[in-house]
């Protein structure tokens, strides 16, 4: 039962490599995104805010149609960074990573964004009268105490961007060894004939794995609010 | 020299400030409400007059005419908060220290070990914000104020969350800061005594104007 096959090993690497890609690109994004949210006043706010949540409500085979539609090979990003900068995405992991960081962006952002609304503001104020530039406060006094919600963000944008299966397969389709993650494997393997046992021997790895987030999730937030309360 | 001449409309308050001071320490006395702590905010810089210049020692830090408006950071101007405002995520020796990585100053070690003689806390450098004392915790965010080596120092009631205990225990520091330490002060109170004690001029603000200004005689009994 537990003898996992080269094929499957390589979809179990290549979900968490396009996980962790997904989510160490996405973090600073979000981090900056959450605090236009937390903090900017500008116009068209609700309609930035909504746009950023929509991945969360849309059904994924659309996010994934529409990724295609911008940035598939013949696509309206797609075409220019290809012809101008050698970028593709389309069927390739970098696109199954982009597909995963966009479905996971709204689970990321929302803890950073909760995160830095609690922060005491007066804090702020008191680093600025120490001779702290707007950038230094954020680096120094911001950062820091957002980092339970940070880490919080991180995790379960991991955990969303290593189950992701539709916008996935509809933007890089399903290819052992370049785009088929751990659910798109499973996906497959429960077309095949026989292929339930090997679908279950992933079904577990995947259930690992996201438990395992969970619970360094726990960890890192817990260890980081005692930090933050000053013990 | 410490002037200002500052309009400020906060909601249906108005407050309409113009005094100079000259001395060690200047006092600011009025009941909550009076607009001490926004008139302390424009002087810090947390706060843009509407209307007004503010200038220390003819550095004009504040001019609505010429709207120059120097940000907190830049003024040089430690403020000490009612409720310490410790970074919760620093130790306290790091606390300390905060205001001079911020200004890129040198080390001083001679400076830090004044300071921190001066308010013993020295035995506090290794804890962590969260198992100060009340009063602990004040004499630190004193500490790191002073460690910035600001020209004007802020105080606003710096006593005020401190029972009448530590209130006693704190005293004896700000009048050795005030006599140890070559640092202007602006002391914010409702308190007439605490005033009577440090300050050696005194504005008294009501409904945002002030309504007297001189020696500590202008305090009430």
């Amino acid at each position: 039962m537990f003898d996992i096959s080269p094929t499957e090993w390589t979809a179990v690497l290549l979900s968490l490599r396009v996980a962790v890609v997904a989510t160490l690109v996405a973090t600073p994004i979000g981090i900056g995104v959450a605090w236009l949210l937390a903090r900017g006043r500008f116009w068209g706010k609700p309609l930035f805010d909504a746009l950023i949540y929509l991945p969360l409500v849309l059904p994924p085979v659309v996010t994934g149609y529409l990724l295609l539609l911008l940035l598939g090979r013949r696509g309206l990003v797609g075409a220019w960074l290809a012809d101008h900068l050698g970028i593709v995405f389309a069927f390739r992991w970098t696109g199954a990573a982009l597909a995963c960081g966009v479905m996971s962006f709204p689970l990321l952002v929302r803890p950073i964004r909760l995160s830095i609304e609690a922060i005491d503001r007066r804090l702020e104020q008191a680093a600025s009268t120490l001779g702290a530039s707007p950038w230094k406060v954020f680096f120094t006094v911001t950062l820091p105490l957002a980092l339970p919600g940070i880490l919080a963000g991180m995790v379960l944008g991991f955990a969303k961007a290593i189950g992701e299966f539709g916008a996935t397969i509809t933007f890089v389709s399903n290819i052992p060894g370049e785009t088929q993650t751990i659910s798109s494997a499973i996906y497959s393997l429960i077309q095949t004939p026989d292929g339930d046992t090997a679908a279950l021997r992933l079904v577990i790895v995947s259930v690992v794995i996201a438990t395992a987030a969970l619970v360094a999730c726990e960890v890192f937030a817990w260890r980081a609010t005692q930090r933050l309360h000053g013990h | 020299m410490l002037r200002v001449d500052v309009a400020k409309r906060l909601g249906a308050f108005t407050l309409e400030v113009a005094f100079a001071s000259e001395g060690r320490v200047t006092g600011l006395f009025g009941a909550s409400g009076a607009g001490k702590t926004s008139l302390v905010s424009m002087i810090a810089g947390l706060v843009t007059p509407d209307r007004g210049t503010i200038a220390i020692d003819g550095d004009v830090l504040d001019d609505s005419t010429q709207h120059l408006h120097i940000p907190a950071h830049r003024r040089r101007i430690g403020y000490v908060f009612q409720d310490a405002r410790l970074f919760p995520h620093l130790d306290v020796r790091k606390n300390l220290d905060y205001g001079r990585r911020m200004n890129g100053l040198a080390r001083d070690p001679a400076q830090e070990e004044r300071v921190t003689g001066l308010l013993n806390i020295g035995h506090l450098l290794d804890r962590r914000t969260g198992s100060l004392s009340g009063g602990e915790r004040q004499r630190v965010a004193l500490g790191r104020a002073l460690l910035a080596r600001p020209r004007l120092l802020l105080l606003d009631e710096p006593l005020g969350s401190l029972d009448q205990e530590r209130k006693a225990e704190i005293l004896p520091y700000l009048t050795r800061l005030r006599d140890e330490v070559g640092i202007p002060m602006v002391y914010v109170s409702h308190d007439p005594d605490e005033l009577r004690l440090l300050a050696s001029q005194v504005a008294v603000l009501k409904g945002g104007r002030i309504v007297s200004f001189g020696g500590t005689d202008v305090l009430p009994a």
